[in-house]
């Protein structure tokens, strides 16, 4: 019992896990002409063969980057949603650089992601030098630079690094040497993922035993009682951001030298506004969010698979994905059965006394 | 089946809070009509829990509540109201910013399609606080008047909903010696129209001058209930906390040694353009314990953020170990061998959602061996972490789980054992043992005693008279954010010499 109670919190994703996918049947059953074969593609399908693992990892990559930074601004107590802006900028940025300069792979790569990450930090330093300097809430200022970052992305790739021999607006190829090495054959798994890995470990490492992140756990936890007793809590916001920013940055350019080799967005990319997502499903914590990115990407594959040969669109991935942010954030969901465990505990323990 | 007598009957009430603590543990009651009935127990004892259920803001697992003889069920405060208990809490839950008279019709405002009626509301409350005699400024705002008058509007919120039991919890923490003599007055005079209080308290004097029937709670259990008059001060402490607690005096050392905090003309104004601090200067020794006495709400706050460094813009010159702290930041004074406990323990204290381990470290983590190059030193910290439950007879399941868990006392103690045990110079304790009952108190004042046997400075600031004229070398007493006396020799010195200082009806020329 007393286990039970322990694994309480995590028991309570795994429920609103379950309960969005028996929802989903259920979504397929009353719209799908042949539910079953299209629920089998769902479920199934992403392990049906290795493009489609592969996939799953694929996906799953710029989630981990962009959950992990988004994890330590939440931890600040900060509503940081400008992962997508940094993103942006990180991409274009990152992409420009790779075009105009040439250099072995083992120093053009670091060098890249070094631009990537400085272009996200500086977009990430923002709302949090706003927040200190002016008190404009962290959650509107990072919206706004959303769009504000999106445009001018799309000016720089326009103006300095379009290919002009495609009809839509898309950048130069990258040079090859700045490309990420993929990993495993057949798949487009690439470095990416193992630096999506490496940082979260780093994260997790940065938040749980470091002073810095035992301060902007604190801060979070309760700034007055940080400030109190002597942490400087606006340093901590601006860094708590601007690392934000920074890996967001690394996020976007990873998925252009990884998977595209050219920089071609129109808008911000869904895993963005996904990314913060996993961060609210595992709790701001940088290890869960490694699984949960796992989940999501092999939802979204799945949903494609069902698409794909069955009758349903992809986008029934969204609804399940909500379904799920709902419960997990549902601060009540099954907390009468927490009580009645803890109840149960506590009448163990003390009652006989 | 039940006598007649009985308004309010509760019966094996059992309340577990969702964190695990069990606050009642099967605790009946029976309180009789037209009756002063105090309830006491140490913090933690489950005193508030028990009234909150018969408020209606807990619902308790099991146990039955009778109400004038009939079984009833309150799911909710609106219930509680309509039956006729009402309950004045310890903080009081009023609107700061609306007049006394909008506060008290709060939830029954009369008017039309929805215009409030402003004569009406007044003369509402004109009339209640005539019927009962009980007087407040009803077009003051709320934020304007001081914490006696507050409670009374608070007195006169439940009496207007026609309350007929009056719960009154912890009502003199809050309030000067004279405020309570009111207080006592006020409640004699509710007891002779009918009604029925219930006092609950820890501070026995007070129970035992005002209170007619006593029960005593201790850990969620009604241990006792009888004739107040039958039961001595001391017997009730003991059954209150088990063992006897001997009360030492303190015994005073005239050993004093070098200056560790100078305040010099010390002004402030607050964002309101307030004059918070008005021209203070006094000197602290080593070895000394300087009490300051005053009313909530003096300056006090504003002085232990100034001497934080949280508040900086202010005019005059504070010296810590002889260096001016105006440019310092908070972690720079308190690297001067500075510690600090907070009145306001869950603001500023502990982050209560943080572990215990993550607490107790606040002030040393940055610090070898608790950190040891880039890394937090987790097996150093959780066994520092173990000598200090060991030393301070902290409570704690585990070292992982968050303070929210803890009772008041045991937060304190977790305050207490991060500050203390750290090496100062200067200890500053702002209300230390607000909230705390007996038991608690006497380890609070032994280790700020203990404190300044180590020759560190003390900054004691409170409106306990009694444990100022405890602890305390030399009292100054502040009123309106000035030092209106100085009181260097304590020898013969009572609370009633104090307080007309603190209620700014006596002023000694100062000179410095």
């Amino acid at each position: 019992m007393l286990k039970l109670i322990k694994y309480i919190d995590l028991i309570r994703i795994f429920i609103a896990i379950l309960i969005g996918f028996i929802l989903t049947i259920g979504i397929i059953y009353g719209v799908s002409e042949d539910a079953s074969t299209t629920i089998w593609y769902f479920f199934l399908g992403p392990f049906s063969n290795i493009s489609g693992m592969g996939n799953i990892f694929e996906t799953a990559t710029p989630l981990i980057l962009t959950a992990v930074g988004t994890a330590i601004a939440f931890q600040a107590g900060l509503i940081y949603i400008g992962a997508g802006g940094a993103i942006f900028i990180g991409a274009t940025m990152g992409t420009l650089i790779a075009i105009f300069s040439n250099a072995p792979t083992f120093i053009h790569i670091p060098f890249i992601l070094l631009v990537a990450l400085l272009a996200g930090a500086f977009i990430g330093y923002i709302p949090g030098y706003l927040r200190v300097k002016l008190r404009i809430h962290e959650f509107i200022s990072s919206l706004m630079l959303n769009y504000i970052a999106t445009f001018v992305g799309i000016y720089i790739i326009k103006y300095y690094a379009r290919d002009m021999a495609a009809a839509l607006l898309q950048s130069r190829e990258l040079p090859k040497t700045a490309w990420f090495l993929r990993i495993i054959p057949g798949t487009r798994i690439h470095l990416g993922f193992i630096l999506a890995i490496i940082l979260s470990l780093l994260a997790y490492f940065f938040l749980y035993h470091t002073r810095w992140g035992y301060e902007i756990r604190m801060v979070g936890k309760n700034a007055d009682f940080a400030r109190f007793n002597g942490i400087d809590v606006n340093k901590v916001i601006v860094i708590s951001t601007t690392l934000a920013g920074a890996t967001a940055g690394i996020a976007g350019i990873s998925e252009i030298m990884g998977i595209y080799h050219r920089f071609q967005w129109k808008a911000l990319p869904c895993f963005s506004l996904e990314g913060i997502l996993v961060v609210i499903i595992a709790r701001n914590n940088p290890l869960l969010i490694i699984p949960v990115s796992f989940l999501i990407a092999y939802l979204k594959t799945g949903a494609q698979y069902a698409a794909l040969i069955g009758d349903i669109p992809s986008e029934i991935v969204t609804i399940i994905i909500s379904i799920i942010v709902f419960l997990v954030t549902a601060e009540l969901f099954l907390e009468k059965w927490k009580q009645r465990l803890t109840f149960k505990e506590a009448t163990k323990d003390e009652l006989r006394s | 089946m039940n006598k007649d007598e009985a308004i309010l009957e509760l019966k094996d009430i059992l309340k577990i809070y969702p964190n695990g603590v069990i606050a009642c543990n099967k605790a009946s009651l029976k309180i009789k009509k037209g009756s002063i009935h105090a309830i006491v127990g140490e913090n933690g004892a489950g005193k508030t829990s028990l009234m909150r259920v018969v408020s209606g803001l807990e619902i308790p697992q099991e146990g039955d509540i009778y109400y004038q003889g009939e079984k009833v069920e309150i799911k909710n405060p609106f219930e509680s109201i309509k039956r006729g208990i009402g309950m004045v809490h310890q903080h009081f839950m009023l609107v700061q910013g609306l007049t006394v008279a909008q506060n008290l019709v709060l939830g029954m405002e009369p008017g039309k399609y929805g215009v409030l009626n402003g004569k009406e509301i007044r003369s509402m409350a004109s009339k209640i606080s005539e019927k009962y005699s009980i007087e407040v400024p009803i077009e003051k705002k709320v934020r304007d008047i001081p914490m006696g008058i507050r409670q009374r509007v608070e007195i006169l919120k439940a009496l207007l909903r026609n309350s007929k039991v009056l719960i009154l919890d912890e009502p003199t923490s809050m309030l000067t010696p004279q405020e309570t003599e009111r207080l006592f007055v006020t409640i004699q005079n509710l007891k002779k129209l009918g009604k029925t209080i219930v006092f609950i308290s820890h501070k026995l004097k007070e129970v035992k001058a005002i209170s007619e029937v006593i029960s005593i709670m201790r850990r969620g259990r009604i241990i006792f209930t009888g004739d107040t008059r039958k039961i001595s001060e001391k017997e009730m402490a003991q059954l209150m906390v088990e063992k006897t607690i001997p009360k030492n005096r303190i015994v005073r050392s005239e050993e004093i040694g070098e200056e560790v905090l100078k305040v010099d003309k010390l002004k402030y104004l607050d964002e309101e353009k307030r004059l918070r601090l008005n021209c203070i200067s006094f000197k602290l020794r080593r070895g000394e314990v300087l009490g300051i006495a005053g009313i909530d709400e003096n300056g006090q706050e504003e002085l232990v953020h100034i001497l934080n460094g949280l508040i900086k813009r202010y005019a005059g010159i504070v010296k810590i170990m002889g260096k001016n702290i105006k440019d310092k930041s908070s972690r720079e004074i308190r690297e001067l061998g500075v510690s600090c406990i907070p009145k306001d323990k869950l603001k500023y204290g502990v982050a209560q959602d943080a572990s215990f381990l993550d607490n107790l470290i606040v002030n040393k983590y940055y610090k070898y061996p608790f950190l040891n190059g880039l890394r937090l030193n987790k097996s150093y910290i959780s066994q520092y972490a173990h000598r200090l439950v060991n030393s301070f007879s902290i409570e704690v399941s585990k070292l992982e789980a968050p303070v929210s868990n803890l009772s008041g006392g045991n937060i304190q103690k977790v305050i207490l054992a991060r500050e203390l045990s750290k090496k100062n110079n200067l200890v500053i304790a702002y209300e230390p043992s607000q909230g705390l009952d007996i038991g608690a108190i006497e380890i609070v004042h032994n280790l700020l005693f203990r404190a300044r046997e180590q020759r560190v400075g003390i900054l004691l600031i409170s409106s306990d008279l009694d444990e100022l004229l405890e602890l305390s070398t030399r009292i100054l007493v502040l009123y309106n954010g000035k030092i209106v006396a100085h009181l260097n020799n304590l020898e013969n010195i009572s609370q009633r010499d104090i307080s007309p200082y603190m209620l700014g009806i006596k002023e000694e020329r100062v000179e410095t």
